[in-house]
């Protein structure tokens, strides 16, 4: 089968190239900051969370009652994912859009319901958390770590050999939630209820 | 009350509180100081409770199988007795019929009974109704709540609190509010002018280099658009032993227009176009359309600004993909809607026009009908075109038409666009051009979103003597009206005078003298006068009597009512008696009776049930 390219406007075609890798993207960060919170969460105490605008220490008896029997290694939270998908389910329809068969649909469609689900989960994400590079430099310029430097924070790939200082390019610049502020949850809340169903009467 | 730690500041708005603190220490000036805005713990969704810094100004009546106990839980109160804030946005937006809104506006109707449970105005018969003034509570309540739960070591009633209200507020709507405030236990409230709060702010945010921006002699014209209401005040900058002084010398009309009323036109605006390709638009989706087309408006509106911003509005079915409508909105639209439809450029002459009310409007409040803000303005320069006649230093001159102002201060969010800043100052300096004078200064670098409640702290902190004080007591002269006494001619309403009781510009905490006028008053009967104020009658001293004077003169309000209780005298004793008035410190007018006979004093209610 031949095709002629010229039949489909080449500056739609990138347009919706755009809109379905910005999506991607989108979707592979919310699996990131979903695993992010949760490796967080045992260290939660140490991130300064605002209330009311007066900075406190989050509470993290309150918060994580995991944190008291598992100390070696940290249970993941189920419920701090519930939430997070509740979120970005009510203001973005994540999961609707998840959940749904994408290959049957054009790409003019796909695309409509990306902006849905990207101006959500950017509100989602800029409401609750406060992302910050981890480094300041620009990427693919040469940096130095200095001995000491952060593993955890400053991923090392490729030909590691010898002692700090490295020398290398900076591929990715890396994020940090400095801020996080999700919203409380009454006691007796389900939040296995991702969404309710609706019933207009 | 003890020493108060922190000066607060509430902006009760018509679509949004928001609420903002100032804390006073010794180791820096308040010039220095910020003021910060409280984070307001709310329920953003059942059963959760997030922080925002706006407090949606909705109340939702929820029906008891609509939500479990747990899911209307806040953290101070287990059983809450309204749903204010985003959770009631959101689920009025699917159930209207239990969402009261614009209680604001409500507030300041004289038409109406503000004691009496009329809203939600669209409820049905089985949904429970609130006062304005009920409504007026909640928000309050859940804003005092939200701040002992945050700061629990200062509650708010050990604090300074200064709350805000339209500079167009009647007496009535004035004294309401801090009715609210009283009820909650606040009674350290006083009150201040939007406008005048927008101000503050401004001068707050110079840190001290507001001096070096207005000169003595100038006056400076604050436009402060809210969600739901435009709110005009004059300000006039004067030199007093050698430092300025600021005074408040006029205000505008009480203007139901606001910025949702513009995303509300543009939403209409695509509704229409979506509905000429055929697509269906119900209701709930209009609240989508007006949220995206919020976010558009403000990237359109700048200078090399997109052509166009795509909207998409999802279906409410599981199945997003496919059944989203797309369109989009451009920015010839947006300038032609909301550039060229609320901000035309239109003479000084043009003034706002009364249609015939169409079927777009809710029944009941008084919207303005001619949505054109700059011909609100218009109206309201040429009408004040004598403000600074009476100060030193002035140039006044009413041979232009129009008082001239010589600087702006724009407040509220929808001047997030820039567009419709550079139009409105683009449209006062051609009317100023006209006149042979100079271009208006623009004053900027205040917090459009959160200015009036910042300004508020502020302001609490001033009274104290931390800063310069706007003067200018009331903008208005109040006037009661009095039958002429003439034979008896049938069919024929005898002529009605106006007597001034209190004159314009009366300060917080003097007492006008009393009319030299006496009216007889039977004991234990509510005797009703007729009450009118004038935002332009600066001259007239208490005791004037107006036989005439032009519709925009003198405008009715809501009857005043005294019933003198039979304390001290027999039932249907005839008294004769003053009536006096006196601005309280904080800022609301009282009117009272007083016996001629043993000077027993009675107080006049300005909130009486229309008849």
């Amino acid at each position: 089968m031949s095709v002629d390219v010229h039949l489909v406007p080449a500056s739609l075609d990138l347009y919706h190239l755009i809109l379905i890798g910005s999506l991607a993207a989108m979707v592979l960060l919310m699996f990131i900051l979903t695993l992010l919170w949760l490796r967080q969460k045992g260290r939660i105490a140490e991130l300064q969370v605002h209330s009311g605008g007066v900075k406190q220490p989050l509470d993290s008896s309150s918060q994580d009652a995991s944190d008291k029997t598992v100390k070696a290694v940290r249970l993941s939270n189920p419920e701090g994912a519930m939430q997070l998908l509740g979120l970005l389910q009510n203001e973005a329809r994540f999961v609707d859009f998840i959940q749904e068969e994408i290959s049957v649909h054009a790409d003019a469609d796909i695309g409509a319901a990306a902006r849905v689900v990207h101006e959500g989960c950017r509100k989602v994400i800029r409401g609750h958390f406060d992302l910050v590079p981890i480094r300041v430099e620009v990427e693919n310029s040469r940096i130095t770590l200095q001995e000491g430097f952060d593993p955890s924070a400053n991923r090392i790939t490729g030909h590691i050999v010898g002692q700090p200082p490295f020398s290398g390019t900076l591929i990715h610049k890396g994020w940090r939630v400095q801020r996080v502020d999700l919203p409380k949850v009454t006691d007796g809340h389900d939040l296995s209820i991702i969404a309710a169903a609706e019933i207009e009467l | 009350m003890i020493n108060p730690r922190f000066f607060v500041g509430i902006d009760l708005g018509t679509t949004h509180c928001v609420l903002s603190y100032l804390e006073l220490r010794k180791d820096h000036s308040i010039e220095e100081a910020d003021s910060v805005v409280l984070s307001i713990p709310q329920l953003i969704a059942p059963g959760e409770v997030g922080t925002k810094p706006q407090l949606p100004s909705f109340l939702y009546e929820a029906h008891n199988a609509e939500l479990g106990p747990h899911e209307r839980r806040l953290p101070w109160e287990a059983e809450p007795k309204a749903i204010v804030g985003e959770l009631a946005r959101q689920l009025g937006a699917k159930t209207p019929i239990r969402l009261v809104a614009s209680a604001k506006s409500w507030l300041s109707h004289s038409g109406v009974d503000r004691r009496s449970a009329l809203l939600p105005i669209q409820a049905t018969e089985d949904v429970p109704k609130v006062s304005p003034l009920t409504a007026t509570i909640e928000y309050l309540r859940h804003l005092r709540d939200a701040w002992n739960h945050e700061l629990k070591d200062a509650v708010l009633s050990n604090q300074d609190l200064v709350i805000t209200v339209p500079a167009s507020f009647d007496p009535a709507a004035r004294e309401l509010t801090l009715e609210a405030a009283h009820s909650l236990g606040l009674h350290q409230a006083v009150l201040l002018e939007e406008p005048q709060a927008a101000f503050y702010s401004w001068i707050q945010s110079s840190h001290g280099q507001w001096r070096a921006q207005v000169k003595p002699g100038e006056v400076i014209l604050v436009v402060d658009v809210g969600g739901g209401t435009t709110d005009l005040s004059l300000i006039a900058v004067s030199e007093d032993q050698g430092s300025l002084s600021l005074k408040r010398v006029a205000i505008g009309d009480h203007i139901l227009l606001g910025g949702d009323n513009m995303d509300l036109a543009l939403a209409y605006t695509l509704k229409n176009k979506l509905e000429a390709e055929g697509k269906r638009i119900e209701a709930w989706q209009i609240q989508a359309l007006t949220h995206a087309c919020r976010q558009a408006k403000e990237s359109l509106l700048v200078e090399d600004g997109p052509d166009a911003v795509e909207i998409a509005v999802p279906n409410r079915g599981s199945s997003l993909i496919g059944g989203v409508i797309r369109t989009r909105l451009t920015r010839d639209e947006v300038d032609d809607i909301l550039v060229n439809g609320f901000f035309p450029e239109v003479e000084l002459s043009d003034l706002p026009k009364s249609l015939p009310r169409t079927g777009l409007t809710i029944v009941g409040l008084p919207y303005a009908q001619d949505p054109r803000i700059t011909s609100h303005l218009a109206a309201f320069l040429t009408k004040q075109v004598r403000a600074t006649e009476e100060l030193d230093g002035f140039n006044s001159n009413p041979s232009l038409g129009f008082l001239k102002p010589d600087a702006i201060l724009l407040n509220g969010g929808v001047f997030k666009s820039p567009a419709l800043v550079r139009r409105i100052v683009a449209v006062v300096n051609r009317w100023s051009h006209q006149a042979a004078g100079q271009s208006v200064r623009l004053l900027s670098g205040a917090d459009l979103d959160h200015s009036v409640a910042r300004g508020a702290a502020y302001y609490g902190s001033v009274r104290k003597g931390h800063g310069v004080r706007i003067r200018g007591g009331i903008a208005a002269a109040y006037y009661v009206g009095v039958e002429s006494a003439m034979p008896a001619v049938p069919g024929l309403q005898p002529p009605l005078e106006a007597l001034c009781i209190a004159p314009f510009g009366m300060e917080e905490g003097t007492q006008a003298e009393l009319p030299p006028f006496e009216f007889g008053v039977v004991v234990g009967e509510p005797v009703h006068f007729r009450f009118f104020v004038s935002k332009t009658r600066r001259e007239d001293p208490v005791g004037t009597r107006l036989d005439s004077w032009t519709h925009d003169e003198l405008e009715e309000l809501e009857p005043i009512e005294v019933v003198l209780s039979a304390d001290n005298h027999h039932q249907g004793q005839v008294i004769p008696v003053h009536l006096g008035a006196k601005v309280t410190e904080v800022g609301t007018l009282q009117l009272e009776a007083i016996s001629k006979l043993d000077q027993h004093r009675w107080k006049v209610e300005l909130n009486v049930r229309p008849q």
